[in-house]
């Protein structure tokens, strides 16, 4: 190595130093440590006690954890394909030609600016049964309105609507994607005689496709960690009627800070992070066919 | 862009018109909601636009409240031993038992309804009890919002202010060690050429992949070894060690600057700490502009930090702050809660409104690399 290579690594490694020791405190250690935790019994007050894989056997039989694994997974279901679609209409939309574009674009994105604490509290008063404006659209049109908050049945599709009002930070990915898209594409379409539908389909989506990917893998890891507006809605944790509302995060944080179950919640989150990445992998399987990245 | 005839154009119009009126009633429902007396926020159908009625009660305006209205000839009495007054219909008051006073008779019909009213208080959600009654036509509606909503709901928040510090003081706090050690990490990734480099920042980028649920429970616990647990100090240390994703932003940045900047000042003897202060971060402003604003965003509508390390009611930050109230009042004084809930969003819209171009760019770039 040459005096100048070994000036130009002492400056970069000074230069990403923040980042390193952040990374050795806040990354490597606290990922070993909840490892091991995870099979450990461990309540923060005496020492953590090696117990194997007691903690993910105990889950296995915890009924509440199959709860909440099966309602964050019903949510993130139809939460993440409802966000993906209706964030690429958005975006579709407001890159047409039509006056009045900015103003569109604001009114769309606003929703995801609104800290979640107060999302949760609109939302909240939106579903109020008796109050409420949904239930009084939805009498309007004849339609009866349910106890959104109230009756099991309806909390979960309560949640996804309160999650896809928040899309416009990625309909603001989609629309910076979409102008990307080569307009020499959509001329010889043109051309072709191509209409509107069969553009859509087989240029703007194809050209775009990376970044759909992208979004979706946001979507996986942002619904299965779902936490604030669950947790604010249902009664600080309690998981709503019948716990279904009860969320993964939710029940791990209980876990840990409730019932002082570090290991376990620990066991819980390494679990998590298999789901995310056996789901972000199949989402990477299935796409690999369909997702064109340009020269 | 797909070229559209004017139909077209047309109806995708209307399909952005319906689609923004779908996403901005929501808001629009807490800004309505926020300025209403706590009456017009239970009444079906809605009001979107809060009233306050008046009327002549003993020779003197007043506001008021409606109750109930009477649409046949009815009398107002007041049974022995009970307090509240009833109204009964005229024809029904043969069948009334017991002794009874009569307090007015209110000669409504289907074409002159009246109303029960009761007077409203000026401040605060409770009215007075006691009922008067007035022809509906006597009674006078005016357009009126309710901007003492906010000041009631900063009292009933009982430490708003106190929030908004620690919220403002945490922004500070958050906002310097992130910018400043970001930039530091992102130059050191992109502007200085050393083995290993691309390898650990693929490491830094993987970072992001691990859930935030997998760390806590180590973090509690280290910042409960240190005594931090119930100080706002575990709130803004992490920012000073650059996080992956605001790296990631700077460096696709830095990276677009030409390389014989760099080199240019190197021959002119610069060190690299004068070519990262004097040449790249002044050139940088915008993205760091996007990645102060994306840090204070964060800071200020973060929920789970502060619900993690923060036990003291004085040390909450406004999230938290607006989030006990709502768990302390319970869904009742919805005026109250809309209008505390609007003080906390404004200035990050304002602040987006501002700021918007430098925003939008931030946030289409995370996108691009996919």
């Amino acid at each position: 190595m040459t005096r100048g290579e070994k000036y130009n690594l002492k400056m970069g490694l000074l230069f990403v130093s923040p980042w390193i020791i952040g990374f050795l405190v806040f990354t490597v250690y606290t990922v070993g440590a909840s490892f091991f935790y995870s099979f450990c019994d461990y309540d923060v007050l005496s020492k953590p006690v090696f117990i194997g894989l007691t903690n993910y056997t105990d889950m296995a039989s915890d009924s509440v954890f199959w709860k909440a694994l099966y309602n964050t997974l019903i949510f993130a279901f139809f939460a993440i394909p409802l966000g993906l679609v209706s964030s690429i209409c958005v975006a579709i939309l407001l890159n047409m030609p039509v006056s009045g574009r900015p103003v569109f674009r604001t009114i769309f994105f606003l929703p995801s600016l609104v800290p979640l604490v107060a999302t949760s509290m609109i939302w909240l008063w939106i579903f109020n049964g008796k109050f409420g404006l949904l239930n009084y659209f939805l009498n309007m049109a004849g339609l009866p309105g349910p106890e959104w908050l109230t009756n099991e049945h309806y909390t979960k599709p309560a949640l996804v609507l309160t999650v896809v009002w928040g899309i416009g930070n990625s309909v603001v990915i989609y629309l910076a994607a979409l102008q990307e898209v080569p307009v020499q594409l959509y001329e010889s379409a043109d051309i072709d005689g191509a209409g509107f539908l069969r553009k859509i389909l087989h240029i703007t989506l194809p050209s775009i496709s990376p970044v759909i990917y992208f979004n979706l893998v946001m979507g996986i890891i942002g619904c299965l960690q779902v936490f604030a507006q669950p947790y604010i809605m249902f009664g600080a944790g309690t998981g709503g009627p019948n716990r279904s509302a009860l969320f993964y995060a939710v029940y791990l944080y209980e876990n840990a800070f409730t019932y002082n179950q570090m290991g376990y919640a620990c066991a819980m989150a390494w679990i998590l992070f298999m789901i995310i990445l056996g789901l972000t992998y199949m989402a990477t399987m299935l796409s690999r066919k369909h997702i064109h990245y340009g020269e | 862009m797909i070229k559209l005839n004017s139909f077209g154009k047309m109806l995708v119009f209307f399909f952005l018109v319906i689609g923004s009126i779908v996403f901005s009633t929501p808001l629009i429902w807490m800004v309505s909601t926020a300025l209403k007396p706590i009456e017009q926020t239970m009444s079906m159908p809605p009001t979107w636009l809060p009233y306050r009625y008046f009327a002549d009660i003993n020779g003197k305006k007043m506001a008021i409240v409606p109750k109930v209205k009477i649409e046949e000839p009815s009398t107002a009495i007041l049974l022995e031993g009970v307090n509240d007054g009833q109204i009964i219909p005229n024809t029904k008051l043969a069948d009334q038992k017991g002794k009874y006073k009569i307090l007015k008779d209110i000669s409504a019909d289907k074409d002159n309804p009246w109303s029960a009213v009761t007077l409203e208080k000026i401040t605060g959600n409770e009215n007075t009890t006691e009922q008067f009654f007035v022809p509906v036509k006597a009674v006078e509606r005016t357009l009126c919002f309710r901007w003492s909503n906010f000041k009631e709901a900063i009292k009933a928040m009982k430490c708003f202010w106190m929030y908004l510090k620690n919220t403002l003081i945490l922004c500070f706090f958050t906002v310097m060690g992130t910018v400043i050690s970001s930039a530091f990490a992102a130059y050191g990734f992109s502007r200085i050429q050393w083995p290993g480099r691309d390898k650990l920042f693929l490491v830094a980028l993987a970072t992001m992949m691990i859930p935030f649920p997998v760390i806590m429970v180590p973090l509690y616990c280290l910042y409960r070894s240190l005594g931090f647990v119930g100080t706002p100090h575990p709130l803004w240390i992490g920012s000073f060690f650059a996080g992956a994703f605001n790296v990631f932003l700077l460096r696709q940045f830095f990276m677009s600057i030409p390389q014989t900047l760099s080199e240019a000042a190197r021959i002119d003897g610069c060190s690299e700490f004068q070519i990262f202060m004097r040449i790249i971060l002044p050139i940088s402003k915008p993205a760091l502009l996007v990645v102060a604003l994306f840090q204070f965003m964060g800071t200020w509508n973060d929920f789970l930090g502060p619900l993690l390390f923060l036990t003291n009611q004085e040390d909450f930050t406004l999230a938290l702050g607006l989030q006990f109230f709502q768990s302390q009042h319970g869904g009742t004084e919805w005026n109250y809660l809309m209008a505390a809930s609007l003080l906390v969003v404004t200035p990050v819209i304002v602040l987006f409104l501002l700021t918007q171009k430098a925003f939008i760019e931030g946030i289409s770039t995370t996108g691009i690399k996919g």
